[in-house]
């Protein structure tokens, strides 16, 4: 007996069949998911994968948080259910305010595509248990509004009670991975809710769970490895 | 018909890299004097029937659950009364 953990598809979902591979390759069972029906077939946990779901038209991910998959998805979330946005999944769980601030375009007005180097700083969520508070990950990066915002109270609420879970290694060579590669503030990469189950985050871990692909290494694995022991040993 | 005209702007403390590229184009084009330019959205919603207050309050609630995000927007509601007299 696995876990069996749900992928969304959108209209213009990009990274459902990677994210359904990881949790293959991670050990659980993926099960498709798709945003015009509500049943979320009784999975133990939910990915809203990468893409540019309805194009983001209006702002990305404001439409999709009206499908009615996330009718279900948010009032489960709320509930405890262990839900992982990646890119777009974060942009949405943010338009559907399961996690605080917002997404806008990248400071540079440019689309951005390359590996990146990141700090795991809370490694006491549902999605990030199998990383050591403090590891630091390569794993690729590719968006055209990936820049986290928020106010300074979120902001410093954020902070103060450790809900940045993963943060840009903002110092070092661009060509090695390193810096700020979009303006968002703190150096913010991904945030937890307090419950530790919604996680939102803009690089891509999926398509870094085999050496042959993604970074060469296998460091968006533990995401996945995390969820399928904590459903296990659940 | 009657239009209404919901206007959507970052809040001033938001960054708008758009703006800013727009604001440093314009002394190429011989502008000077704008010291700074913010880009937002305008939605121009046509309405059937007659623009009453209980319309305008289910418009309120649409700009505000949709058509702007109020964690990095504000907006504001109009009538444009300009588009009847055309008419």
């Amino acid at each position: 007996m696995t876990a069996r953990i749900g992928v969304v598809t959108f209209p213009g979902s990009l990274d459902d069949r990677d994210t359904q591979r990881a949790i293959r390759v991670a050990g659980a069972e993926p099960v498709a998911l798709w945003h015009k029906d509500k049943d979320l077939k009784q999975v133990d946990a939910v990915v809203l994968p990468g893409g540019f779901s309805y194009g983001d038209y209006l702002r990305a991910g404001a439409i999709s948080r009206f499908s009615p998959v996330m009718e279900s998805v948010i009032e489960q979330a709320r509930a405890g259910l262990p839900v992982l946005g990646i890119c777009n999944g974060f942009q949405i769980l943010t338009e559907a305010h399961l996690l605080p601030g917002g997404m806008l375009g990248n400071d540079h007005l440019h689309f951005i595509c390359r590996d990146q180097k990141l700090r795991v700083e809370n490694a006491d969520t549902a999605w990030t248990s199998d990383y050591e508070q403090g590891q630091e990950i390569h794993i690729p990066l590719k968006n055209m509004d990936g820049r986290y915002v928020a106010d300074r109270y979120t902001l410093d609420k954020l902070e103060a009670e450790g809900l940045v879970a993963f943060r840009y290694l903002a110092h070092g060579e661009a060509d090695d991975g390193y810096g700020n590669p979009n303006g968002s503030l703190n150096d913010i990469a991904g945030i937890t809710n307090e419950a530790g189950n919604v996680v939102g985050l803009m690089p891509h871990p999926e398509h870094a769970v085999e050496p042959l692909i993604g970074t060469g290494r296998t460091d968006g694995l533990p995401f996945f490895t995390s969820i399928l022991k904590k459903l296990v040993n659940a | 018909m009657a239009r209404v005209v919901v206007d959507v702007m970052l809040k001033p403390e938001i960054l708008d890299p758009q703006g800013q590229a727009v604001q440093r184009a314009l002394p190429r084009l011989g502008f000077e004097g704008i010291s700074d330019v913010r880009q937002g959205k305008r939605f121009e919603l046509e309405v059937e029937g007659p623009v009453d207050e209980a319309t305008l309050a289910r418009i309120h609630d649409l700009a505000e659950s949709f058509l702007a995000n109020t964690v990095i927007e504000n907006f504001t509601v109009r009538v444009e009364e300009a588009a009847e007299a055309v008419k």
